[in-house]
Parts: structure tokens; C-alpha cells; sequence
């Protein structure tokens, strides 16, 4: 790797770090204007103005706003999300085994979206303008075009109506068996394997296309190469660093992905976690879900951009 | 092998026009209904018709009943108000915005753009869904602050388009002529740069159209968006939800409204001559 790669790489890591910061600063003065006085909310309406006062003094509300954001940075670098509003715990202790939940949802449907999505994308390129190239990108425009939910109820609608294979809902404390933790996962998990799988499809044909459109390929089209050496050896080498893009690009897909998955499906993930916060107005546990979701599609951009980058041979 | 070579557009170009011509026709019907919904509601939103919850499809009852026994069809058309409307509102804010902070950027670089194009990118790495969360539920699901969010949230990814289509423009000969001139900002940005971008970026807005109408529809469908009794497509199939274990209409109508709507805008907008489309993101 070159200087100008690394110089490249780093100019690229500082950004995202900024974007951070100013991410971070967004969210905290976003949940900051949720309607509603904390105080008076938590002591309910029978509570007297000077215990709403002196609650306010002692949760530090009446510091001024960029006080309590710096307050909150440093709680973070020292690992304490701060406390639930709602029931008193650490926001960590709540967030915990609800992120493991989140990661596994999402590690699955990665595992699963990933190798179908890259079958599916290559051979439609290699085959485009085929019946099953146009089935391939019809399908995947038309899944991309619809909202999440529906994806997730017309799953529902086949595979616990129709066919009755699986329960519509999925509850991971009821898990004994493995067969009862299959038919858990299967359906969220179904239903993120087609959100991400669709755009995942349609950048690794657009990818791969590009390739096959270059002066090299036709040369070794024009050297008498078969088909499946054309695209295996000349195109596919060439693609990766954009396919490698577009995987990354696409599984930030699962950020909006999940927190509609997990409410339709009732799973106990971080996402359903932060639509109940936004309910009960629990700053402290909107501001650190909300971090965790901004700082794992950073991750994935940051790492899709550094990919694009590195796979640029011209700055190699 | 030769269609490595080929332009697939050749060999299928009357099809696609085809069905270019059909999706126009479905956005047509749709912009109709939700102007004149008032007038062709065959029942009043509010008015409890059937003595049966989800309620199937029959005469009468076109689309079957909710899960009070409304009428869907009524619902389903009163709904398209909302979302168009609001998604209509929402995409012209967020691209005359963007597209003109885009221009100003280009036009007039510097510090202004750095800054500029660094902090709009930073409201870009906010996934637009946990954004529309958050601010909704800061400032309330009020159709005007809706509207605002949700024009928000596009902001930087029309600003982002149209200022990379303008940087193309503004390196032109045509442009050092126009400053030479003593041309205003205002001047570049109307009469020069925007006349050589509109179609671009009027493809750009028929995309962003597509987006907004699904994050209304997810918002909604979350209880976050349209609050009762105002509905929209994405609030009619969550307060259905309960009819998906028996297939009920009232569940699967509204989700194929939006799926016509906006599969319909991404197909006009694939055919399109490729003159218009013309995009480089």
C-alpha cells in the first residue's frame, strides 16, 4: 500500500470520526427537544413544583445544553450510558442482551443474504438480457420499491397463513428445542434476507456489468475465451473491490431494516427497545440506541468507502 | 456473446416504452383519486358499514371492511390523500432545497461549500429510518411538522446530486463567460446551471418521491406517522395488522396501493429516454 492509499484511508477515518461527533450532537439535541417535562413526567401529575424542581436539579436538567452533551460524551468514553428514566436501570444492563438478540438477527441474515445475493447478482450479469436476468431485476425492483412491512406481511401471509409452516410471531424466551429456535428466527429473518438481498443483487449486477463492459474482457472475448473463464478470470478480479462496496452499502440497508422487523415480529432487539423508549420519552435509552445504530451504519459506509478506495488499482 | 456488447435498451426499447406508458398511467389515477377523494368515496371514512370485523370483499363492499367494520374502498382512497399529499409536499421542499443549496455550492465554492458539503454529509450518515424516529418524536406527528421531517431527512441526498451535477456544469467555458459578465449568483444558478441539469434532476426527484412515500409508509406503520383517524397507506395496514392471520383484505389492499405507486414511479422512471435519465450516481 502506497502513501497516497493511506493518506486516502486516513482522511477517509477522520471523516467518519467527525461525522460522529456531529451525528452524536444531532441526536442529543433531537432527544432533547421530545415534548414534555422529564421531571414533571417521571413524578406524575400529583407531584408538587418544588419536586419537579428539585428532581430537575438533580437530573441536572437545568444545566445548559451543551453542558449536559459534554457530560453525556464523557459518561460514554468511560462506558456508562447513563440510567433509564423509565425504570431506573443502566441503560447498558437494559441495552445488553437486547444487542446480542440484534446481532444475531443481523449476523444471520448477513450470512444468509450475502452468498444468495452474489449467486444471483453475478450470474444475472453473466447472463443479462436472459429471461432469468430480467426475473432476477424485476423481482429485486420490485422488493426494493415496497416498504419493509410489507415484505414482512406478505412473508407472514405465505409461510404462517398459507403454507403454515411458521408461527407469525417469535418470542426467544419460548425457545427450547432447536427446531423452536429455527422457527423463531425463520421469519425476521426471511424478511431481512430479501430487504437486503435486493439491493445487494442489484449493485453486484451493476458491478459486474461495468466489468464486463471494458476493453480487457472483450479482448479476451475476442482471444477465443470461454464465457465462464471471461467472467471467472478476466471480470470477477476486477469487480471485487465494487461487489465488496456494494455488500457493505447494502447490509447498512439492515439499520432501517431491523427496527421495522422487530416491531412487526415482536422480537426483544435493541431496535424494538428504542421504539418502546420513543414511546415512554426515555431520553437516556433513545440516545444510546440511537448511537448504536449510527455508529454500525458509520462502521459499514466507512468500511464500504476504505474498500472502494484500496480497490482503485490507479491509487495503488 | 455479442450482447456483452449490446445495448440491452435496443433490443427491448418497444417494450419498455410500453411499459413506461402503463406506470404513467397508474401515477395519473393515483394523483386523480387523491385530488378528488372526497367526492368519489362511496361511504364516509368514519362510518361503521359493516356488522362484521374484516369483513370480505362483496358487492357494496369492494374492498371488504376494517377491523370496525369501515369501508376499506373509502379508506383506501381517502389514504391516497395523505400520502401523495404529504410525500408530494415533502419531496418539493426537500429537492427545491437541496438542489438550489447544490447550485450555490457549486457556483460559489470555497469555504461555504466545505462546510456545507461536510455537514449535510454528516445529516446523510443518520439512517434516514432511526432520523424520521427521533424527530417525529421530538416534535410531534402533526401533518405540517411531517411534512418538514420527512423533507428534512432527503435534504442532503438532493444537495449532494445536484451539486455534483453543478460542479460538472460550472468548470464550462460557457460559465468563466457568464462571470466575466459580472453575472449575479442568482443569475449562474437560474439561467445557466439549472437549464443544463433540470432533467437529471427531475429524474432524481421522481427517486426521492419513491423514498419519501416508503418512509411515510414505514413511520405510519410504526405509530409514529398520521395519527388516528386520519390515516395513510402505511397507518391503514398497521391498525389491520390483526386481520393478517386470516388474509383479511383490510391488511393486504392498503400495502399494494404503495407497491403500485411507487414500483409504478421507478418503472416510468427506468424508461425514460435515456437522455433524461441520464445520471452519473
Amino acid at each position: 500500500m502506497t502513501s497516497g492509499v493511506l493518506n486516502l484511508v486516513l482522511k477517509r477515518l477522520a471523516i467518519a470520526v467527525v461525522t460522529l461527533l456531529i451525528v452524536l450532537f444531532a441526536v442529543f439535541f433531537a432527544t432533547s427537544m421530545l415534548p414534555g417535562d422529564t421531571a414533571s413526567i417521571l413524578l406524575g401529575q400529583a407531584a408538587t413544583p418544588e419536586a419537579v424542581a428539585g428532581l430537575r436539579e438533580a437530573m441536572h436538567l437545568n444545566d445548559p445544553a451543551i453542558l449536559r452533551f459534554l457530560r453525556w460524551l464523557l459518561g460514554l468514553l468511560h462506558g456508562d450510558l447513563g440510567t433509564s428514566y423509565a425504570n431506573e436501570m443502566p441503560v447498558a444492563a437494559l441495552i445488553g442482551g437486547r444487542f446480542v438478540n440484534t446481532m444475531e438477527l443481523a449476523g444471520i441474515t448477513t450470512l444468509l443474504s450475502v452468498p444468495l445475493a452474489l449467486t444471483l447478482g453475478i450470474t444475472a450479469a453473466m447472463l443479462r438480457g436472459s429471461l432469468y436476468d430480467r426475473t432476477v431485476t424485476i423481482l429485486s425492483i420490485g422488493v426494493i420499491s415496497v416498504p419493509e412491512f410489507m415484505v414482512a406481511t406478505l412473508a407472514v401471509l405465505l409461510f404462517a397463513v398459507y403454507l403454515k409452516w411458521l408461527p407469525a410471531l417469535s418470542s426467544v424466551n419460548e425457545a427450547h428445542t432447536l427446531t423452536d429456535l429455527v422457527r423463531i428466527y425463520a421469519m425476521p429473518v426471511i424478511t431481512l434476507t430479501f430487504v437486503i438481498s435486493a439491493q445487494m443483487i442489484r449493485m453486484t449486477r451493476a458491478a459486474v456489468i461495468e466489468t464486463l463492459s471494458t476493453p480487457y474482457v472483450e479482448m479476451a472475448l475476442l482471444k477465443g475465451a470461454s464465457r465462464g473463464r471471461m467472467v471467472l478470470k478476466h471480470a470477477l478480479p476486477n469487480a471485487l473491490g465494487p461487489i465488496v462496496n456494494a455488500v457493505a452499502l447494502s447490509l447498512s440497508y439492515l439499520v432501517g431494516g431491523v427496527i421495522i422487523v422487530e416491531t412487526i415480529f415482536n422480537y426483544p432487539g435493541i431496535a424494538k427497545l428504542m421504539v418502546d423508549a420513543v414511546a415512554t420519552r426515555d431520553l437516556p435509552l433513545i440516545q444510546s440506541c440511537a448511537m448504536i445504530f449510527c455508529l454500525g451504519y458509520l462502521l459499514l459506509i466507512t468500511v464500504a468507502d476504505i474498500i472502494a478506495i484500496m480497490s482503485n488499482p490507479r491509487l495503488r | 456473446m455479442a450482447r456483452v456488447a449490446a445495448s440491452p435498451r435496443s433490443l427491448l426499447g418497444h417494450s419498455y416504452n410500453l411499459v413506461g406508458v402503463v406506470a404513467a398511467l397508474v401515477i395519473l389515477a393515483w394523483t386523480l383519486i387523491a385530488i378528488f377523494a372526497p367526492a368519489i368515496i362511496p361511504h364516509s371514512i368514519g362510518d361503521i358499514v359493516d356488522d362484521d370485523y374484516f369483513g370480505p370483499m362483496r358487492q357494496g363492499l369492494w374492498l371488504g371492511s376494517d377491523y370496525l367494520g369501515r369501508d376499506m374502498l373509502s379508506r383506501v382512497l381517502m389514504g391516497a390523500r395523505y400520502t401523495v399529499g404529504i410525500s408530494l409536499a415533502a419531496v418539493a421542499i426537500a429537492c427545491f432545497s437541496g438542489v438550489v443549496l447544490g447550485m450555490v455550492a457549486a457556483v460559489t465554492g470555497g469555504w461555504l461549500d466545505t462546510c456545507l458539503s461536510r455537514f449535510l454529509d454528516a445529516m446523510n450518515s443518520i439512517p434516514s429510518k432511526l432520523f424520521g424516529l427521533v424527530v417525529v418524536a421530538a416534535v410531534g406527528s402533526s401533518i405540517p411538522a411531517l411534512i418538514l421531517t420527512l423533507a428534512v431527512i432527503y435534504i442532503p441526498g438532493a444537495y449532494r446530486f445536484a451539486r455534483a451535477l453543478a460542479v460538472n456544469i460550472n468548470t464550462m467555458d460557457f460559465m468563466t463567460v457568464a462571470r466575466v459578465r459580472g453575472e449575479s449568483t442568482a443569475y449562474l444558478i437560474g439561467s445557466e446551471i439549472l437549464p443544463n441539469i433540470i432533467r437529471p434532476v427531475l429524474a432524481d426527484f421522481g427517486l426521492r418521491f419513491v423514498f419519501i412515500v416508503l418512509l411515510l409508509s414505514g413511520l405510519s406503520f410504526l405509530g409514529l406517522g398520521l395519527q388516528p383517524p386520519l390515516a395513510d397507506w402505511g397507518a391503514l395496514v398497521r391498525e389491520n395488522i390483526g386481520g393478517l392471520p386470516f388474509a383479511a383484505p383490510a391488511v393486504i389492499i392498503p400495502s399494494l396501493a404503495i407497491a403500485s405507486l411507487t414500483i409504478s414511479v421507478n418503472l416510468l422512471i427506468d424508461n425514460l429516454p435515456q437522455k433524461i435519465r441520464d445520471r452519473d450516481t
